[in-house]
């Protein structure tokens, strides 16, 4: 397969949302996204329910899968860091450890240095706690990943979800 | 890839639908979404020129229900049909979980059928998938107009691996959730193996 499988944890889920909320802080910013490359949302903090989260992660994912394809052409390996103004809201997307992309929605609270500078940091920290989570979810796999939720999934359950 | 979040215990699955252009791709998204209850869907976003050609993609994300106390998600994709516009549908490819083929059923798109399948064939495996190894399921779309090839015949030409196949008409909706229960039944089969 491409990628291993995305898999998310408590115990990460709740670290990756204490950088970010730090991040929102100290960035002046109104929402964070952490959005996996294939475009599923993995945490927002901020005013989040004043945006479609689900578009919002599926188009940066798109832009950046586009982005990225404009790099290889040129030979650029990707371009790590998009910026997009707006007359009020500004967007800086950044991707993460190479798998994960973070969006940061910012207005004229804060500026494009003040936000660079923040989300430098907090990549690094991000990067770590992604890095973790892959090994810990290798590891789960090879033990047999017990508990996976699906494993005693029956054809009527797959039935019922569509009536 | 699908994402398994135990944190808010969610599963998110991606189903691209593929196939050569104006073969109904986006009408068979769209006849879902509009008879899919408002809780379960999200906004329906199209990517398309002002001739309504699907420039990028359209995107649909569907919540349907719990599965063993997970929410399940479905991200439907779709790609640009037209041919120069290959270099999009690779990045659409990316981390999918389950294809649908959508095959025009009219005599005169045979030849573009069987090119778009070789061409989803291969940009699968630059991205490292085979598509004997996926979820995967053919539509034969279109079966209400006149002209069009036997069920056999495409049959022989597009699933000669004989995986679920579905005769439809998107424009009134016949087979498309058909399709969709198919595929997303293979994907969550297919997560039930634990890859």
């Amino acid at each position: 397969m491409a990628n291993p499988q995305m898999v998310m944890f408590e115990e990460e889920f709740s670290q990756i949302n204490v950088v970010i909320e730090r991040l929102l802080r100290e960035a002046n910013a109104k929402v964070i996204f952490l959005v996996d490359k294939n475009g599923q949302l993995i945490s927002g903090v901020g005013e989040t329910e004043k945006f479609d989260t689900t578009s919002l992660a599926s188009l940066t994912a798109g832009n950046i899968a586009a982005t990225g394809g404009l790099a290889k052409l040129i030979g650029e390996k990707e371009f790590s860091i998009l910026f997009h103004e707006g007359e009020k809201d500004n967007l800086h997307i950044s991707i993460v450890g190479g798998r994960v992309i973070l969006v940061v929605l910012f207005d004229s609270r804060s500026s494009l240095g003040l936000v660079r500078l923040r989300v430098k940091k907090a990549s690094e920290e991000l990067s770590a706690i992604f890095e973790r989570l892959l090994h810990k979810a290798e590891e789960k796999e090879k033990s047999g990943g017990g508990d996976f939720p699906f494993a005693e999934i029956t054809d009527d359950d797959i039935d019922n979800l569509f009536n | 890839m699908s994402f398994i979040n135990y944190a808010s215990r969610e599963i998110n699955c991606k189903i691209v639908y593929y196939g050569p252009g104006l073969c109904g791709k986006t009408t068979n998204l769209q006849y879902v979404y509009q008879k899919t209850a408002p809780e379960a869907k999200g906004k329906m976003i199209s990517l398309a020129t002002e001739t309504e050609r699907t420039l990028f993609f359209d995107f649909l994300p569907l919540a349907l229900g719990e599965v063993r106390g997970f929410k399940t998600r479905f991200h439907l994709y779709t790609v640009p049909g037209q041919v120069f516009y290959d270099a999009s549908r690779k990045l659409i490819l990316k981390g999918v979980d389950g294809v649908v083929f959508v095959a025009d059923s009219q005599e005169e798109r045979m030849d573009a059928n069987m090119e778009s399948l070789e061409n989803l064939r291969l940009n699968l495996q630059e991205q490292g998938y085979d598509l004997d190894k996926l979820p995967y399921v053919v539509q034969y779309n279109k079966r209400d107009l006149p002209n069009i090839v036997s069920l056999e015949e495409l049959r022989r030409e597009l699933n000669p691996t004989g995986v679920p196949e579905f005769e439809a008409c998107a424009t009134t909706g016949e087979g498309v959730f058909e399709t969709l229960k198919a595929v997303a039944k293979l994907i969550l089969m297919d997560l039930k193996k634990g890859k």
